[in-house]
């Protein structure tokens, strides 16, 4: 019966954005961090979605194919007085953008909520369907 | 004669049949909300119900009797037999959905609309169970003689 593969889908679109949520925190825990001696700093990580196949024809679900790092050049900060300042005195913070990954987080999560009621109402409608004639 | 009785049984049977496809779909435009480049899928309801009920009532066994039976049966007096509602007639049907709004990574999906249809189609899809019961427990009764 076809409303089954609709777990398979709702499932796999729950677990990609619990993924991209994981990325979330992880670039929000990371925004003061400097860079260490060798001069990398942490750089700002997004999920890469993409759509697959799963279950019968049209039934599409979505997947997480990697996670990409942002090559934008992180803040650059004129400390002389840091532990962790280069020869010229700088020092190079990470380059997450605060604003952004809120915004991320908000879109990510409501995305997995309309995904968890997709799920709920089909639920519902294979046990009143079990249900019929008694 | 059984055909009658069973016809409206049928209708609402395909109906059901549709409406889990319709929910399949609209929970794969869901799931892909977020997806760049990910184009909006849906599926024209009335059409499909239209064809397949005609293609149930309106069709019938070829009869290669040659005693010259004219209703697709295999003799006279035997009943005729429909055909049944073929099992992948879905994916010619599938149209798209109509873009709203333009986004940079060219997704179409609008999700507060596929919301929107979806619980439109699960409280359809409970109305057809209700029809269904209804009917199976109005036969029941008339052949209990209450």
């Amino acid at each position: 019966m076809s409303m089954f593969s609709i777990f398979n889908v709702s499932g796999s679109a729950v677990s990609a954005q619990s993924q991209r949520l994981n990325t979330v925190a992880s670039n929000l825990a990371n925004v003061d961090a400097v860079a260490g001696p060798d001069g990398k700093a942490y750089k700002a990580r997004q999920v890469v979605f993409q759509t697959t196949p799963m279950g019968p024809e049209h039934t599409a679900g979505v997947r997480v194919t990697g996670i990409k790092e942002s090559e934008v050049p992180g803040r650059r900060v004129h400390d002389p007085s840091h532990p962790a300042a280069d020869e010229q005195g700088y020092v190079t913070h990470s380059n997450v953008n605060a604003v952004e990954e809120m915004v991320n987080m908000i879109s990510a999560s409501r995305s997995y909520q309309n995904n968890i009621e997709v799920m709920n109402t089909a639920k519902s409608l294979l046990l009143k369907t079990l249900q019929m004639g008694q | 004669m059984l055909d009658k009785m069973t016809q409206q049984l049928n209708f609402h049977g395909n109906a059901l049949v549709l409406r889990a496809e319709r929910q399949r779909v609209i929970a794969s435009n869901i799931a892909n909300a977020d997806t760049p480049g990910y184009v909006g899928r849906d599926m024209n309801f009335a059409a499909a119900l239209k064809e397949a009920s005609g293609t149930d009532s309106g069709a019938r066994l070829a009869a290669s009797d040659s005693t010259g039976a004219q209703n697709g049966s295999s003799a006279q007096q035997h009943l005729p037999i429909s055909a049944h509602l073929p099992s992948s007639s879905l994916p010619g049907k599938l149209g798209y959905t109509v873009q709203t709004q333009p986004a940079l990574d060219n997704n179409t999906v609008d999700l507060d609309r596929e919301r929107a249809n979806f619980v439109d189609n699960s409280v359809r899809y409970e109305a057809t169970l209700r029809f269904i019961n209804g009917n199976a427990k109005t036969m029941l009764s008339a052949i209990q003689g209450q």
